[in-house]
């Protein structure tokens, strides 16, 4: 497969101004100014082939944004270098803006007055769609989306998440090769989400766009990425399959126990999570899941055993906070 | 070429149908932007009277038709400003309007364009009230309605692109506010959007010459209402077309380091 999104050494420095609270500090900055370099990218590096769907995960203020931004020629590098599709973002050349789109929660493309299909030609026009061809894409998001209903009606009277499944079909009418998709769920309800999560995976497999994904909703990680890419504070701390990672950084394993009998005392085979009247939850080192789990058939009167991994926000909230292999808790 | 004249009609139809959205907004805007010109006409046509009927040669009606016209000429030069250019960078929208592969400016000059519509279908009733009210000296000649077309048209195009380089400071700068404001002052002054510049001492006449705003204000409102020749009419129309060229080019030397520049803050 062909590498589509590739990034060496690529970083994006700040240059902020600093002081400190109070007048006096207000007005000692008139003479001298401080400045302090904030390294919100530093220097990551990966690869992403075509037709790949890609988690990338972070804190706030990881630098996932930053990169987007980067890759779709929002912001310049301050050294490093990205190319996507072969071109270098920050050129902006129209060609390579054709090729893209950034759709970000918090940010609207369509005109706010009028009813969506408005912005969408306007979409046709800006990207030079061939009439027949907006019209089949239009209509075919339209039935994917659910959205005939809505179509017509002026943007500012559509719900929170009418409006992103219309932005997300905006955003993809002239079926851009790659998407960079920034919390494209934000404050979404739960069908919501699953519809534009849907949707987004119906369009990789259909067109074999790529994907690069950041949302703090683990449920889109896990629905659609094979793959993610782990930031924090501006560095890579992972790049690799999502049960790699969880294997990689969980230690422990939970097993749930559902037994015959009440009260019962599980302190010497594990970590006790929770109790839900017979059903115990256990956390138990994962190199000796095995041992307990025999152990606790022979001893007690078993109803029901399952031995699971950690939940996956457990294990990156791991991550983030500077974990390393091993020591992931749960 | 196609692409692009598909582009600019599209927008000009969203801004059409933006625009009536908030028509009874843009009545109330128009009706306070004429108190300006309303104001500026009572005071010289009075000053006129007082000295025996004319002041420069202008009489009161000659007055009328010079700030009624004056109405038309600041509706259609109305453009994307400095402060809209600070918020939308400021905020972070014009994220969006950088992913689109046309350039931005594109989006600016159809959209508004396009309001101009709207604003002229606005004005008419206004324009025949102040026109029964203060009975204009107005008798163009043909070639002069068709020479004003352009001409505000030019208008347009160089204001645009002023303020566009001005709005661009913002990227450097964040607020840009106080910039516009002087910029606001010298347009006022050298203009002629105060007082007909045949007014004005002859000190900022000559400097007027060498400065774009009164192609943006005196001569589109002269070429309707002083008796003109073709030949100078020609020539202020090709001094507004060089005035353009020169605004076109700063903004694209202006747009190349400043882009650079932007931070996408707010989103």
């Amino acid at each position: 497969m062909s590498e589509i999104i590739i990034l060496n050494s690529l970083s994006k420095h700040f240059k902020v101004p600093v002081r400190e609270s109070g007048l006096k500090a207000s007005i000692g900055s008139l003479f001298k100014r401080e400045y302090r370099t904030i390294k919100a990218v530093d220097e990551i590096s990966f690869q992403i082939d075509q037709g790949e769907v890609v988690g990338f995960l972070g804190p706030n203020g990881a630098g996932k944004t930053t990169t987007l931004k980067m890759l779709s020629g929002l912001l310049y590098p301050t050294s490093g270098k990205g190319t996507v599709l072969g071109f270098v973002p920050s050129q902006r050349q129209s060609q390579f803006l054709s090729q893209i789109t950034l759709v970000m929660g918090n940010r609207q493309q369509l005109v706010w007055d009028l009813p969506a299909l408005d912005s969408f030609d306007l979409l046709r026009a800006i990207y030079s769609i061939p009439t027949q061809e907006f019209i089949r894409t239009r209509d075919e998001f339209i039935d994917l989306l659910e959205l005939k209903e809505l179509v017509n009606k002026p943007v500012r009277n559509l719900s929170l998440g009418e409006r992103m499944k219309m932005e997300i079909a905006g955003s993809l009418l002239h079926r851009p090769k790659v998407l960079f998709l920034d919390e494209p769920t934000l404050g979404l309800d739960v069908t919501m989400q699953r519809r534009i999560r849907a949707f987004v995976s119906e369009y990789n497999q259909r067109y074999g766009a790529t994907v690069l994904l950041t949302s703090h909703y683990m449920a889109d990680v896990e629905a659609l990425c094979k793959r993610v890419i782990v930031i924090h504070n501006g560095k890579l701390l992972f790049d690799g399959e999502l049960n790699s990672l969880v294997e990689q950084f969980a230690a422990f394993k939970t097993i749930g126990v559902t037994l015959q009998i009440e009260n019962a005392d599980l302190r010497k085979y594990g970590q006790a999570i929770s109790q839900d009247g017979t059903r115990y939850l256990l956390r138990v080192p994962k190199a000796d899941t095995a041992q307990v789990t025999a152990r606790l058939l022979a001893d007690l009167p078993v109803d029901d055993l399952n031995v699971e991994d950690p939940p996956i926000e457990d294990v990156i909230e791991q991550v983030f906070a500077g974990g390393k292999p091993g020591e992931v808790t749960v | 070429m196609k692409h692009m004249f598909d582009y600019y009609l599209t927008t000009i139809k969203i801004a059409i149908q933006t625009q009536f959205q908030y028509r009874v907004m843009q009545y109330f805007y128009m009706i306070g932007m004429i108190a300006e010109p309303v104001i500026y006409l009572v005071v010289w046509s009075t000053i006129a009277v007082e000295q025996g009927g004319s002041v420069g040669g202008y009489t009161p009606r000659t007055f009328a038709a010079y700030y009624l016209v004056w109405t038309l000429v600041r509706n259609m030069n109305i453009v994307f400003t400095p402060y809209g250019w600070e918020n939308r960078i400021r905020s972070g929208w014009f994220s969006m309007d950088l992913l689109r592969p046309i350039h931005p400016l594109n989006n600016d000059v159809a959209f508004f364009a396009g309001m101009k519509v709207v604003m002229i279908i606005l004005w008419i009733p206004l324009g025949l009230f102040l026109s029964l009210w203060f009975k204009p000296d107005l008798h163009p000649a043909w070639y002069q309605v068709i020479g004003f077309f352009f001409a505000i048209w030019g208008a347009y195009l160089i204001r645009t692109m002023l303020l566009s380089v001005l709005g661009m400071i913002t990227f450097f700068t964040t607020r840009v506010g106080a910039i516009f404001e002087l910029f606001f002052a010298f347009e006022l002054v050298f203009s002629g959007r105060l007082v007909p510049m045949t007014l004005m001492p002859p000190m900022v006449q000559q400097v007027a010459a060498y400065l774009p705003f009164q192609w943006t204000f005196y001569f589109p409102i002269e070429v309707l209402v002083a008796p003109m020749t073709i030949q100078v009419m020609l020539r202020g129309l090709g001094i507004q077309l060089l005035w353009f060229c020169l605004g076109w080019v700063a903004a694209r030397i202006m747009w190349r380091f400043s882009v650079r520049q932007f931070s996408a803050v707010g989103g």
